[in-house]
């Protein structure tokens, strides 16, 4: 594989850029594979890279409906933080926080991680005591947190709205230093890039059409390319894990939804860090092309159409303004939606299933980017040696019956209410 | 936009609704053994599916009557609304 380096930029300024290798090769499927991994977006592509660099295995397929990159891995506001509460959540994302700090270096290609840091704003006292509480759970697992009084963050972020007579006046936040964001599609392709020179073959425009399952094991999947036989089966399809669990006849505690996002006209530098609104769902951070990138609630009804409603983008938007009103001059650039694994406890599953050889991982609700490197870690683990790690293993498929759920947010099963 | 029509106040915007979800799952019945399984099938397993959905809805900014709407997941067409108490034909 060629190495991106200035110096290879140079060299190939000299013919004009056309002689660069393709990143990935565009193979046809063969007929067996120890892996499959259903899936090419960056949980996929992570777990065949991982499955490659950490076990050795290197005879897997990717194979994905539509092209790598498409789903909500390039759907994403690209935001990276591990300031969860619970110990299962907050260890796992940290896991991957440093996986995200070496990730350029480790995969030759510029990810453009950031890490510029996330306040999430508070608006009463009882919300600081929330966030004081959150802060200190997160320093006991090694995360960094600081509580930021007023005074605070309106030196970090002084545009938003800090006028005394509003209905939501900023108390103060909870801020993770660490906490960034990344080029989404860069993570993608760069994950693809390294998984096909160890050998990966990356199959795009290939729907999986059924599964063969024998005695309850499985042996291979029906694709619109054929039928490909496979040791093992892993499911990284977020929004469309429904679909394909029932194919397998199975039910799972997922349901689908939308979320939308958005981002306005460039602007010059005005946000220097991820802000969000503590008094509804907004989230907000400035990206390297000067653009506001913006997202919120949920739809809020089950849904497959991976493109949103108005109500739902006039309500977020409502927030943002709220947050800091000088938003409202900006004219909106593009809006898009994917479709969510939304779990019912708010957490993802990444497990084995009762068919032997059938690996899960779905339930990322709308936390997923932040969690590629770790889910395809701890998932490459899970298939390799058939049994999972210390780090995925409250992310269990039996929680639910077994009544272990890890509810971050407290909402219950009804995940989609804000 | 959906635009839902309420059996009881006639076709309204979505915004006067909330959403109450999958109108098919049954809650095991009183006064009976029920198995973990029943519970873990009435409270969290879901079918999620892509094309038609019954669901629950809220008229909560309106009559404020829980109604059944048949939908697509996929389109947001609406084929079918009922009260709460009534059965898809």
């Amino acid at each position: 594989m060629q190495k991106y380096s200035v110096f290879s930029l140079i060299k190939n300024a000299f013919s004009d850029h056309e002689n660069w290798e393709v990143a990935w090769k565009d193979p046809t499927p063969k007929k067996e594979y120890d892996v499959v991994i259903i899936g090419g977006g960056g949980h996929g592509l992570a777990t065949a890279y991982y499955l490659a660099k950490e076990h050795k295995i290197t005879n897997v397929a990717v194979i994905e409906k539509g092209w790598i990159g498409g789903g909500n891995v390039g759907r994403n506001t690209t935001i990276i933080r591990s300031n969860y509460m619970h110990d299962e959540n907050g260890l796992f994302s940290e896991f991957g926080m440093n996986l995200w700090r070496n990730m350029s270096q480790e995969l030759n290609f510029n990810v453009m991680f950031s890490p510029r840091g996330i306040i999430n704003l508070a608006h009463s006292d009882a919300q600081m005591n929330v966030y004081s509480r959150r802060g200190n759970s997160m320093r006991l697992n090694g995360i960094d947190a600081v509580l930021l009084g007023r005074e605070e963050v309106k030196k970090l972020i002084p545009m938003a709205d800090f006028s005394e007579n509003v209905r939501f006046p900023i108390f103060g936040g909870l801020m993770q230093p660490s906490a960034g964001t990344a080029r989404h599609d860069g993570v993608a392709w760069g994950y693809a890039r390294q998984a096909d020179s160890m050998g990966v073959d990356i199959i795009q425009h290939c729907e999986v059409t059924g599964f063969d399952v024998t005695n309850g094991i499985i042996k291979g999947v029906k694709t619109s390319k054929g039928n490909i036989k496979a040791k093992k089966i892993g499911l990284c399809v977020a929004g469309s894990t429904n679909l394909l669990a029932e194919m397998l006849n199975m039910t799972l505690p997922i349901e689908t939804h939308l979320l939308q996002a958005c981002v306005s006209e460039p602007i010059k530098p005005i946000l220097d860090h991820v802000v969000t609104f503590g008094a509804g769902h907004f989230y907000c951070s400035q990206s390297d092309k000067g653009e506001m990138v913006m997202g919120g609630d949920l739809d809020g009804y089950n849904s497959y159409a991976q493109r949103g409603n108005l109500p739902t983008l006039q309500h977020v938007l409502t927030e943002g303004i709220a947050m800091m009103p000088f938003l409202s001059k900006l004219k909106m650039l593009r809006t898009w939606g994917g479709i969510m694994d939304m779990s019912m406890d708010g957490s993802p599953i990444i497990d084995k299933t009762h068919i032997k050889g059938l690996y899960l991982n779905c339930g990322w609700c709308y936390g997923g980017f932040k969690a590629t490197p770790a889910s395809g870690w701890t998932f490459a683990h899970t298939i390799a040696q058939d049994r999972v790690h210390e780090l995925n293993s409250a992310y269990s498929l039996n929680r639910f019956s077994t009544g272990h759920l890890i509810d971050e947010k407290g909402l219950g099963t009804k995940t989609w209410i804000s | 936009m959906l635009h839902i029509k309420c059996p009881h106040c006639g076709l309204r915007s979505q915004i006067e609704f909330a959403y109450g979800g999958d109108a098919t799952v049954k809650r095991p019945e009183l006064n009976k053994e029920i198995s973990d399984q029943e519970w873990d099938n009435f409270v969290y397993l879901r079918k999620s599916p892509r094309g038609k959905h019954l669901e629950l809805w809220h008229h909560i900014s309106g009559c404020r009557q829980w109604i059944k709407v048949e939908r697509d997941t996929l389109t947001h067409e609406i084929f079918n609304t009922m009260k709460a108490d009534e059965e898809l034909k």
